[in-house]
């Protein structure tokens, strides 16, 4: 963890964090369909992260004059299928305009965008907070990713700037909500529910640096609005709204009016500043993009919806009643589709139920200690550990063992518990080893007759001593009381 | 009518930093060829505005990604840069 | 000196280097500045090559010359603005890759108004370019380098690009053939934009069937340009001697008020030159006409206020000595790099998509395009073609109108109508008033290039040209 900042510190040390009731905020989330292999209107490709500044463009995405913009055919497709899975209604005809404002990271001093006719408009998704809450979506539309600034230094203080136009002209899909968000937690569960969404779709990688961007906006009750600009990860947006609901809120309480504005998000001192240079939504001056020519997609539509896959809610009630398991696993294993996509793998082998009870609280969180993610694991691996513990091969103390070895270090389950001694003991040795502990600690046997409940502990860690560890304690447990 | 104003907020958006003496001139040209304009005042019609003169609608290209420019070319214009990249001046 | 002209001067015994030489040499005593960019090293050595290895392809080592709005890979394009200069594309437009194919040798990049913003070629950062019959006269524009260039013998073939007349302006004024093609026969990819919904690359030559050769190369479909279309035929194959089919609608609307007397006259007796010839004509009326000046500065100003807007000297152009902040850094380069009638437009273009004014102006604008455009399509359902003067005037003096911005614009008065409805039409030249020429316009159904060409061809056959 990063020490706070300590204007952050002070903020919130002074202010009680459950009064949040009377907070109104609406995300406009920017996600880039960088699934697809080229730009929204060029051939370059969105594959750029590893690549040196300035490899990934062309005279298209690069803005030089008597360039022109192509539309990518798969990207109109890709937010439809999104379109679709937010519940949103699909425009008959879309059309591009043009938004007209400066900024160094915009190659032509507008950016190619959509205003009226929008690709779709009044959608909604649900969120689990407090009870499910149900989000309204006002619209999605596409528009191109402007490049990367580099400040040198930070943003109010640089004395220049370097810039990265690779990331110009990907795809990007703007889902805006409308102000149905009441907490910043609130605004995290949407966006992970959104990337999940996105990323059950196939047209979204949310690992990639800079693949989501949020504006937010946020007031209280019968306030002025924030917006505070392009905040670039799911914690920063929670972080974000927490400083900003605080700020507000002291403000009010001294007296102050909030001020509407536009603020910028600075993730590393975990604050927001007021900023604003650039243009309002009045000055931008949309008109239709003259390069580019209107899209009918009606008739696409149905084709479209035919061939969309099993989205988490959806997924979430199948695993509760094909394998019986409770919603709280169903809950965790869809929360990502590849994690999903494991449990199907295993719990086809192994029991569901302890599949689920596995996966989903012993491998994810062991993954989420790690911050790693469960392509880290094989399926293969988990049903062999599985299997053996089901076959009593194991202990569950065992197979954690297993599981953090293989993450820690890396091989194969059968040669762990080999290599490590991990095989569970037999009853006879075990028998063996109670008859040999009651015998050598008399006096502990005593206390236990009188009553004294320590006393079985003591005698179990002795039993526990002699296996080294490998008998499983609830047998220890039953032979020690037969035994006494 | 436009004022002197209205043509120094245009300069600003279009990033024109304009004179005095050209603010003057620009505010008395820009009125009377928008009194000219307004000739398009006097026609009432609900035609569909021309987004393509032949209607032209549905052009795409497939999703296929083909080689970029050098790193060179793409900056041989650049009348400054650093370390790959365009330099620009400060954002604030 | 025409495309056959040098193909016999190579033919009796000059290398091509000699003969692109000898432009050279001419281009560089001339006193037109019709060129802003030679490119003597380039095209010396092509012809070298070609002497070498012989010629290829329909246009097989004829010299050409460029407007500077259509990007040369390695050859500076700089729009005729300051704010371009030194600019060397990394890439050739659609056009360029076309005419290199058919094996053209491109000499250099002619004079324009800067960003095609003009009908004179005086707001040019380099200089005006004078008109070859009168020097001091302006040679019309925007395309008037390579008018002036076509006119001047300098060079037999030029490429310009027509927004709202800126290649039958100059062909009129400096009587030379030029064509408008259809919007979307021709890519616009890597023509630097004015007015995108509105401009055609076309073609100037000397005579009708170097314009219809041309025409040949550079029309047709590119997958780079969205707006384009899949519509070329070959237009040499179409010059029969032959209009007894051609049916001539005139606009009495084109004709009249503002039009100098001596230009009405010379294009009449250049109909009746063609009824002599067997096609007939009837007079019509396009109703809208009186719209299109105010619907076509309305959509040009506007496009090119956000055409405009990439030029803030980061990725290319001028950038002044000391940085400050963006905004500041911009708007000085900006002030610095355009000239007065761009800023002018550029100003106006702004004005007209701002919040409030978009539904009056703009979207207005594109209402009535519809309705010019179907004033075409009505008057040409029973004509094959309309014919009218190019310009209501022949050139005027260097210097003369380019204090009254709003009496230039009028001037396009016969023009920016057919850009407003996208069809074709070329200018021929049809008489004289003194020594100035004057301009015939014959306007076609969309994509009917064939018709106008073979009409304007006829015409010049039987008229001396």
């Amino acid at each position: 963890m990063k020490p706070q900042s300590y204007e952050l510190h002070m903020l919130l040390s002074e202010t009680p964090g459950d009064e949040m009731k009377d907070v109104i905020i609406g995300l406009e989330v920017h996600v880039q369909l960088n699934k697809l292999r080229s730009k929204l209107f060029c051939s370059c490709s969105t594959q750029y992260h590893d690549s040196e500044p300035n490899m990934c463009t062309c005279p298209v995405c690069l803005g030089l004059p008597g360039a022109l913009p192509v539309i990518n055919e798969k990207a109109v497709d890709s937010a439809i299928k999104v379109a679709l899975a937010l519940n949103c209604n699909i425009e008959e005809q879309i059309m591009f305009y043009r938004k007209n404002y400066y900024y160094p990271d915009l190659v032509k001093g507008f950016q190619i965008s959509q205003y009226d006719y929008p690709i779709a408009m009044d959608g909604k998704i649900s969120i689990e907070a407090d009870g499910e809450r149900e989000i309204r979506i006002k619209r999605v539309h596409m528009e191109e990713d402007p490049g990367r600034l580099i400040h040198v230094g930070t943003i109010d203080r640089s004395r220049y700037s370097l810039i990265d136009y690779n990331r110009s002209g990907v795809a990007l899909l703007e889902v805006v909500t409308e102000p149905d968000l009441r907490t910043p937690k609130e605004a995290r569960l949407f966006l992970n529910k959104l990337r999940n969404i996105l990323e059950y779709l196939d047209v979204f990688d949310g690992s990639l640096e800079g693949s989501l961007r949020v504006d937010a906006n946020i007031s209280l009750a019968g306030g002025a609005r924030a917006e505070i600009k392009n905040i670039s990860s799911y914690k920063g947006v929670e972080k974000a709204l927490l400083f900003e609901t605080v700020r507000q809120k002291n403000l009010v309480r001294r007296g102050i009016r909030v001020a509407q504005e536009t603020r910028h998000y600075d993730e590393v001192r975990g604050i927001t500043i007021s900023l604003r240079t650039k243009e309002e939504e009045k000055d931008y001056r949309y008109f239709p993009e003259p390069d580019l020519v209107p899209l009918r997609i009606g008739d696409r539509v149905d084709d479209i919806k035919r061939a969309l896959p099993e989205l988490p809610d959806a997924k979430r009630q199948r695993l509760v009643k094909q394998y019986d398991i409770s919603d709280h696993h169903a809950k965790v294993l869809t929360s990502e589709l590849k994690l999903a996509n494991f449990f199907e793998r295993v719990a086809t082998k192994v029991d569901a139920n302890l599949s689920a009870t596995w996966i989903a609280d012993v491998l994810k969180g062991e993954l989420n200690y790690r911050g790693i993610g469960i392509d880290a694991f094989s399926p293969e691996h988990m049903i062999q550990i599985l299997q053996m513990l089901k076959n009593d091969k194991i202990t569950e103390k065992g197979a954690v063992q297993v599981i953090r070895t293989i993450l820690d270090e890396g091989g194969a389950p059968p040669e762990i518990v080999k290599r490590k001694g991990l095989l569970k003991i037999e009853e006879s040795i075990i028998t063996r080893a109670v008859a040999e502990v009651i015998k050598e600690n008399p006096a502990a046997v005593k206390d236990y007759h009188d009553g004294k409940n320590e006393a079985l502990h003591f005698l179990m860690g002795q039993v526990m001593k002699k296996t080294h560890g490998r008998a499983d304690p609830s047998m220890v447990s039953k032979l020690l009381k037969e035994k006494l | 009518m436009i004022t002197k104003k209205d043509v120094e907020h245009i300069g600003w958006l279009a990033r024109i930093e304009l004179t005095e003496e050209e603010k003057e001139k620009f505010t008395k040209q820009l009125n009377s060829i928008l009194d000219y304009f307004e000739k398009l005042d006097e026609i009432e019609t609900d035609a569909a505005p021309m987004h393509h003169v032949f209607g032209l609608t549905n052009v795409f290209r497939d999703d296929v990604a083909k080689k970029s420019m050098s790193q060179e070319d793409a900056l041989q214009n650049a009348p400054k840069k650093e370390k790959g990249c365009f330099k620009g001046p400060r954002i604030v | 000196m025409n495309v056959d002209g040098i193909r016999e001067m190579v033919k009796s015994g000059k290398s091509v280097e000699e003969v692109i030489q000898s432009l050279f040499d001419k281009i560089e005593r001339s006193k037109l500045n019709a060129f802003i960019t030679l490119a003597k090293e380039q095209a010396l050595e092509e012809a070298r090559r070609v002497d070498k290895h012989g010629a290829k392809g329909m246009l097989g080592a004829i010299p050409i010359a460029i407007k500077d709005c259509i990007s040369t890979r390695g050859i500076q394009t700089t729009c005729g603005s300051k704010i371009l200069e030194g600019y060397v594309p990394p890439y050739d437009a659609h056009v360029i890759e076309r005419l290199k194919a058919d094996g053209a040798i491109i000499i250099g990049k002619t004079n324009m108004d800067e960003f095609a913003m003009g009908s004179s070629t005086e707001t040019s950062y380099f200089g005006p370019t004078r008109n070859p019959c009168d020097l001091s006269r302006v040679p019309g524009g925007s395309s008037g380098g390579s008018a002036a260039a076509v006119a001047g013998g300098e060079v037999p073939i030029a490429l310009g690009s027509d927004t709202g007349g800126s290649v039958r302006c100059p062909a009129s004024f400096c009587g030379v053939v030029g064509l408008k093609p259809t919007y979307g026969l021709v890519s616009r990819y890597g023509l630097i934009a004015y007015a995108n919904s509105l401009e055609q690359i076309g073609p100037f030559a000397r005579n009708v069937k170097d314009v219809a050769l041309l025409l040949d190369v550079i029309a047709g479909y590119d997958p780079r340009d969205s707006t384009s279309m899949d519509k070329k035929c070959e237009y040499t194959k179409e010059l029969r001697d032959d209009v007894s089919d051609v049916k001539i609608g005139v606009p009495k609307e084109f004709f009249g008020e503002g039009i100098d007397e001596d230009v009405e006259k010379a294009v009449w007796s250049g109909i009746k030159v063609l009824e002599d010839l067997g096609a007939s004509y009837t007079e019509i009326s396009l109703p809208h006409t009186k719209y299109s000046l105010a619907a076509y500065y309305i959509i040009a100003m506007s496009e090119a206020s956000s055409n405009l807007a990439r030029f803030d000297g980061l990725r290319y152009g001028l950038r002044l000595g000391k940085d400050k902040d963006w905004h500041t850094t911009f708007s000085e380069i900006r002030a610095n790099g355009f000239g007065e009638e761009v800023k002018r437009r550029i100003l106006l273009g702004t004005y007209a998509l701002s919040a409030g004014y978009y539904g009056r102006y703009y979207l207005k604008a594109l209402k009535v395009r519809t309705l010019i455009k179907r004033d075409f399509e009505v008057a040409l359902k029973d004509t094959s073609v309309l014919i009218t003067p190019t310009m209501p005037f022949p050139a005027f003096k260097i210097g003369e109108k380019i204090g009254d911005p709003l009496a230039l614009y009028l001037a396009d008065v016969n023009t920016v109508p057919i850009n407003l409805a996208g069809v074709p039409s070329i200018s021929v030249p049809c008489g004289f008033v003194g020594k100035l020429p004057i301009g015939m316009q014959i306007i076609g159904r969309h994509f009917d290039e064939a018709t106008i060409l073979r009409t304007a061809h006829a015409f010049e056959r039987n008229t001396g040209g």
